[in-house]
């Protein structure tokens, strides 16, 4: 076991497209990071410099101690799952599992006990003589695990190896990866696009954006403190609320303009936000998560204090049980964390509605009493605002 | 095509009448272009006939006169041959459903596509089965009985011949498959894969007798002294050796011969394995590598295995195509100098002494020995067919 150092790692293909630009990670021995972002972001290229399967045109890449950018990736010592898992159809699941230690001349019965001890762990005893075609996909994904932790690599390495299975399969097989990895203590690689898997099974997250690390902190500090409007927007869902505004007031009493409502920014969102004061009078992105709205007519009468509170109507209502996400629109522009010429699937178009106003989003109680179409009171939690820099979209923060 | 509202009598009468008028119909005409095709004058005939009914009969007494020219006579055969066919076909198979529609309804589905089948498979029968079976008649009842098989094995030409057929089977199936599926492997890493590829696949383009004459030049014997024309002998002399007189030389004139069969065959391995290598998927060479492999053991334990089916079809149907060699060995040495195969031999016996019974004998053992090919290629395609 041994833990990963990405140092100025570069990829420009043939082509001349540079994919992941001056990536720089260290990732502890034992600890499982997850590579997250949109499609072409450079997270599956990151990984598969890692695996070797990927030329690295410029920077370091260890594995331990050792510099591995031209190692072959068989005497790299990982391991790696593939999102299809990769299972060769002709052998059977035990031969599946037990093709790197025959590769690695480990004498037959050492292989035939290591596979059983895998297959008991993954639950797959039953399974091993059968072929990967007579597999139902959370098998065929514990197959390709099993294949990976036989062999006891330095790294593990996962490819989306969860986006091939149904929703409930996978909110499982997340679970059953994290602690696995937990008891194994190796350390892992793995990318997702897909937030919620990020911030449930990483001990870190790394957040990438067209060949950039944006940011790799924990989950909860990249959803307290993303540093920059990128990650705000991503992390989080439903998406956190950017207004493109106006930062008025003074610096002890400053307020944001949502149309011809003015919002009193509380005290308490200043704190440690020096710079703040630099942008008085001038455009800011003031990001509010759609939880830290609510339904000002559920709030204690002495809690709602005016500054805080707006009034709109509610555009459509999604409930789900739990927690109901009312849309709502504002005369205010939204800041888009996707660049215009950068236009791929992942583009969001900003939601308006029928008279050109930006539809945005709160969360509010089940216990809400908001009827489609009717006007509403929402009470923005200011204390708890994110106010990033318009021109670079970093966060403004000491 | 037919209605069917009422059932009445006259109707009846009417939608099986006109259907078998058709087909007498179709009988004569298809006998009558027969015979006019048969006779040396027939074409010109027909086409003075056209011309009499245009009004052009001067035309039509030139031709009458003296005749049609080759050409012309056998593009009108096929011209009417043509004509006839389509229509004929067309025609044909509206009588046959017609009669189908007049049946009680009952058996009516039932009938139909027994019906439809049966113009091709009495066509097959007639040129296909019936052929086979006389053939099995003949090795039987001619010369000299079932001893024509025990001739053929104890006969020094023809065991020459079924030996041969081994050899070819083997050397000529092995090499081209195994040499196609190296070629398919390592081109698959190359820039220029598809030129590459064209040269390996532009001799099964040519056809065997044509790929007979280019390799005469290329094993061509010129005394020693003279200068060589020939390749091989030109390479050999170069090394201050005595030039081989290839086609006399056993053993070296067989697989002199095999070497063209390969050659020619190999395109074809190569184009179908590479294509199977193709669909290997990537991830499965990566996860190889990832799990240790080197090149050669992704090539041996995944790959490999990965294109068994495709392996399988391309060494029976090419083990087919090797089994009914005959055009190489007929056009370079006639079967001389031990090099003879089963199909020469078997056309020997059969066009130059007329030994019917030997001759069918040994088409019945060619047969025999392709029948084992076939099941195990139809084994391999059902076996594909229950993985899907």
């Amino acid at each position: 076991m041994a833990g990963v150092v990405l140092k100025d790692v570069n990829k420009v293909y043939p082509n001349g497209y540079q994919a992941i630009t001056d990536l720089n990670l260290e990732i502890a021995d034992g600890e499982f990071l997850v590579l997250v972002g949109p499609s072409g972001c450079g997270k599956s290229t990151a990984l598969r410099m890692v695996a070797g399967l990927e030329e690295i045109t410029g920077g370091e890449l260890s594995i331990g101690d050792r510099i591995v950018n031209d190692v072959h990736p068989k005497d790299r010592d990982i391991a790696m799952v593939f999102q299809n898992y990769a299972l060769y159809p002709h052998m059977s699941v035990a031969d599946n599992i037990g093709f790197p230690l025959k590769l690695a001349k480990v004498p037959k019965s050492q292989i035939r006990a290591r596979v059983a001890k895998a297959a008991s762990i993954l639950d797959l005893t039953d399974q091993l003589d059968k072929k990967p075609g007579n597999l139902s996909g959370g098998q065929r994904q514990r197959v390709a695990m099993g294949r990976a932790i036989v062999r006891q690599p330095k790294a593990f390495l996962m490819d989306e190896p969860l986006s091939n299975l149904d929703a409930k399969l996978r909110v499982q097989m997340r679970a059953e990866i994290a602690s696995l990895q937990k008891d194994l203590g190796v350390t892992t690689v793995y990318v997702t696009h897909d937030q919620v898997e990020a911030m449930t099974m990483g001990d870190r997250v790394a957040v990438m954006k067209r060949g950039f690390l944006q940011q790799a902190d924990t989950p909860q500090n990249l959803y307290d403190k993303p540093a920059n409007v990128f990650v705000a927007g991503f992390i989080g869902s439903p998406s956190m609320n950017l207004f493109l505004v106006k930062l008025g007031g003074t610096i002890e009493a400053p307020t944001i303009e949502l149309g011809d409502q003015t919002l009193q920014v509380d005290p308490s969102a200043l704190e440690g936000r020096s710079e703040l004061t630099d942008f008085i009078g001038k455009d800011i992105v003031a990001g509010v998560r759609p939880e830290d709205i609510s339904d000002a007519g559920l709030a204690d009468e002495d809690e709602r204090s005016p500054g805080e509170t707006i009034t709109t109507t509610v555009h459509l209502m999604e409930s789900l049980g739990s927690e109901i996400i009312v849309h709502f629109p504002l005369p205010v522009e939204s800041f888009s964390i996707m660049d215009a010429e950068f236009e791929g699937e992942d583009a969001l178009e900003v939601a308006t509605d029928s008279i050109g106003r930006t539809i945005y989003v709160a969360r509010v109680s089940p216990r809400s009493q908001a009827r489609l179409g009717e006007s509403i009171s929402l009470r923005f939690d200011t204390g708890r605002m994110h106010f990033f820099d318009p021109s670079t979209g970093l966060a403004i923060r000491d | 095509m037919v209605t069917r509202t009422n059932d009445s009598e006259p109707n009846i009468v009417r939608r099986v009448a006109l259907p078998v008028a058709v087909l007498a119909g179709l009988v004569g005409l298809a006998r009558l272009s027969l015979r006019l095709v048969k006779e040396p004058e027939g074409p010109g005939d027909v086409l003075a006939s056209v011309y009499d009914l245009v009004g052009q009969g001067a035309s039509a007494d030139a031709i009458r006169d003296r005749g049609l020219q080759t050409i012309p006579s056998v593009a009108l055969t096929i011209l009417t041959a043509l004509i006839l066919g389509i229509i004929g076909i067309w025609y044909l198979f509206w009588a046959l459903n017609a009669l189908v529609d007049a049946l009680p309804q009952r058996v009516r589905e039932s009938v139909r596509p027994y019906v439809y089948l049966l113009p091709a498979v009495s066509l097959l029968g007639f040129f296909l089965v019936f052929p086979a079976v006389w053939t099995v008649w003949l090795s039987f009842t001619e010369d000299r009985g079932w001893r024509n098989y025990l001739d053929a094995f104890q006969e020094a030409d023809s065991r020459r011949a079924l030996v041969n057929n081994v050899i070819w089977l083997i050397v000529a199936t092995a090499g081209s498959v195994s040499i196609g599926l190296v070629i398919a492997q390592l081109f698959d890493r190359i820039k220029r894969e598809a030129l590459a590829k064209t040269f390996i696949f532009l001799p099964l383009a040519i056809s065997m007798v044509g790929a007979s004459v280019i390799w005469r030049f290329v094993y061509w014997w010129k005394p020693p002294g003279t200068g060589q024309i020939g390749v091989v002998n030109a390479v050999i002399t170069k090394f201050d050796a005595e030039p081989v007189a290839v086609f006399q030389t056993v053993p070296i004139n067989t697989l002199a011969l095999i070497a063209i069969m390969i050659w020619l065959q190999t395109g074809f391995a190569m184009v179908i394995l590479s294509a199977a290598i193709k669909g290997v998927p990537t991830e499965h060479l990566e996860a190889a590598r990832l799990d240790g492999a080197s090149e050669l053991q992704v090539f041996t334990r995944v790959i490999l295995p990965s294109i068994r089916p495709s392996i399988i079809t391309v060494t029976t149907t090419i083990a087919v195509a090797v089994l009914k060699v005959f055009d190489i060995v007929y056009v370079l040495t006639g079967g001389k100098f031990q090099t003879d195969v089963i199909a020469n031999r078997m056309y020997k016996e059969m066009f130059i002494f007329s030994n019917k019974g030997r001759a069918s004998s040994l088409a019945v053992l060619l047969f025999l020995m392709v029948v084992p090919v076939m099941v195990l290629n139809l084994r391999s395609a059902r076996r594909q067919e229950a993985m899907r």
